[in-house]
């Protein structure tokens, strides 16, 4: 167990593509949805409970060793929407290609040459855990907040949000990434004996059909 | 079913990390020189690209991946003039910070380099264009094997005085749009004496790239260089 390799992996400087990333947060905004600390907060609260909640439970499932590739169909199942597909794979392409920089692995080879044009980011995330020597545990804490903390960065970026404001809407969800985390931990321990069924299969339509709205957008910062 | 995504491509062998390599091309040919593009907004990039692409197309396969803002401007352009068919054109997206893309994190232009190159075979060259950017942008040595810093005369003839890791470190430095000096007042003299001293033997040259001719001495400054990449070490 290594757990300062978590920094490393959870750091947004982490070069793995997030960077062009918004999760969501750019059509919230150009539809007027998120506008102010307030409206990011309660945009991000629904995201962290929904789409975070199943990256987490992926991602921990990975971590925890089960098999990558059953683990892709799952987020398939989780994902709705053919641009979040997209977006997933090419970020999971993305990550791959930092995490055997970062951590080389057979496990992460494999999984490269099983999906030469990307698997899902929430699995490559928990296998790049694993290889990292990270707990299940701990790859949940790193999907968790990975899922908000990319659209608070984009937040601060469109919207000229007081970068201090924005950061205290990460901190004053700190216990609800805990407890997201812990409940995606938990129910990767299940995987194995029940399947992929066990993990979360939370939805925000809201966000599928934005990020489909968002995709056909020719002016925009943001890749997604 | 990926709406967005073709998963038909074939995959002629998987990437891994280091890229950097010079032997990573398939099939042991060595891969095409990367050549990324950079400059401070309208200083001419899109217009290097396309010259470049005029001028060597007959003599190379080339293929380009732009970096634009906010819409597909400079991916457009390029098709609309025709430079390049429009499967040698790629643009990549970068979350309103340009510089992110091509320096701390160069995983989208990566994958893009990559599908290109996947794509269509045997390339000799490929423009990264940045989005227009500040003085200090630069290319991370992963993604670009040389890089061309592009200013122009009209944003100001103490540009080069004034420095910065593109002016002083850019293996190419281009002070566009020579033409419009007199109607700007640039001293091109002075121009071309700041940046020799911020310089040193680094090359430099002073041309308009849209003027007949123009873009000659930067297609064979890239003639050279790939001429050196092919002889190089893999
Ligand atoms: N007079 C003159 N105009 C030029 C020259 N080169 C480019 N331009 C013009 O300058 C403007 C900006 O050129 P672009 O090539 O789009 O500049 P860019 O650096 O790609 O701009 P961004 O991508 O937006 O940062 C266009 O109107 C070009 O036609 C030149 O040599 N002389
Ligand atoms: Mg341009």
């Amino acid at each position: 167990m290594n757990r300062a390799a978590l920094l490393v992996l959870a750091d947004g400087r982490f070069p793995a593509g997030g960077h062009a990333h918004s999760g969501g947060a750019e059509e919230a905004v150009t539809a007027g949805r998120v506008r102010d600390v307030a409206s990011l907060e309660a945009f991000c609260r629904g995201r962290l409970h929904t789409a975070g909640l199943v990256a987490a439970g992926l991602a921990a499932a990975a971590a925890a060793g089960y098999d990558p590739l059953l683990l892709e169909e799952a987020a398939d199942a989780r994902t709705a929407a053919p641009a979040l597909r997209y977006t997933s794979r090419r970020l999971g392409r993305q990550l791959l290609r930092a995490a055997r920089a970062a951590w080389p692995c057979a496990a992460l080879d494999a999984l490269a040459t099983a999906r030469p044009r990307g698997a899902h980011q929430p699995v490559v995330l928990g296998l790049a855990a694993r290889c990292a020597g990270l707990t299940p545990l701990d790859a949940a804490h790193a999907a968790t907040y990975e899922s908000i903390g990319g659209p608070v960065t984009a937040a601060v970026r469109l919207l000229r949000l007081d970068p201090f404001d924005a950061t205290a809407v990460l901190a004053r969800l700190a216990p609800d990434m805990d407890h997201v985390a812990a409940e995606a931990a938990d129910a990767a321990q299940r995987v194995q004996a029940d399947g992929p069924a066990a993990l979360p299969a939370a939805s925000a339509p809201l966000l599928d059909i934005t990020a489909e709205q968002h995709a056909v957008r020719g002016a925009r910062l943001f890749a997604s | 079913m990926h709406l967005h995504h073709s998963d038909t491509f074939p995959d002629s062998h998987v990437h891994g990390s280091g890229t950097s390599s010079a032997a990573e091309g398939s099939g042991g040919r060595r891969r095409a020189l990367r050549v990324g593009l950079g400059g401070p907004v309208g200083s001419g990039k899109t217009a290097t690209v396309a010259a470049l692409c005029r001028a060597l197309r007959e003599e190379l396969s080339i293929a380009v991946v732009t970096n634009d803002i906010y819409t597909r401007e400079d991916a457009e352009f390029l098709l609309r003039e025709a430079v390049l068919p429009a499967e040698r054109i790629t643009a990549v997206r970068t979350g309103a910070c340009p510089h992110t893309a091509i320096r701390d994190d160069i995983s989208a232009n990566l994958e893009a380099v990559e599908d290109l190159q996947d794509q269509l075979g045997t390339l000799d060259v490929i423009l990264i264009e940045s989005g227009g950017d500040n003085l200090t942008a630069t290319f991370s040595k992963g993604l670009a094997d040389a890089q061309i810093f592009v200013i122009d005369v009209a944003g100001g003839d103490d540009i080069p005085r004034k420095g910065g890791p593109g002016i002083t470190s850019s293996d190419l430095l281009v002070i566009n749009k020579t033409d419009l000096a007199p109607h700007v007042g640039a001293d091109l003299q002075a121009m071309a004496r700041d940046a020799e001293a911020q310089r040193g033997d680094l090359p430099t040259v002073l041309t308009a790239v849209k003027s007949p001719g123009g873009i000659s001495p930067v297609a064979d400054w890239i003639r050279e260089r790939l001429a050196a990449w092919t002889a190089g070490p893999a």
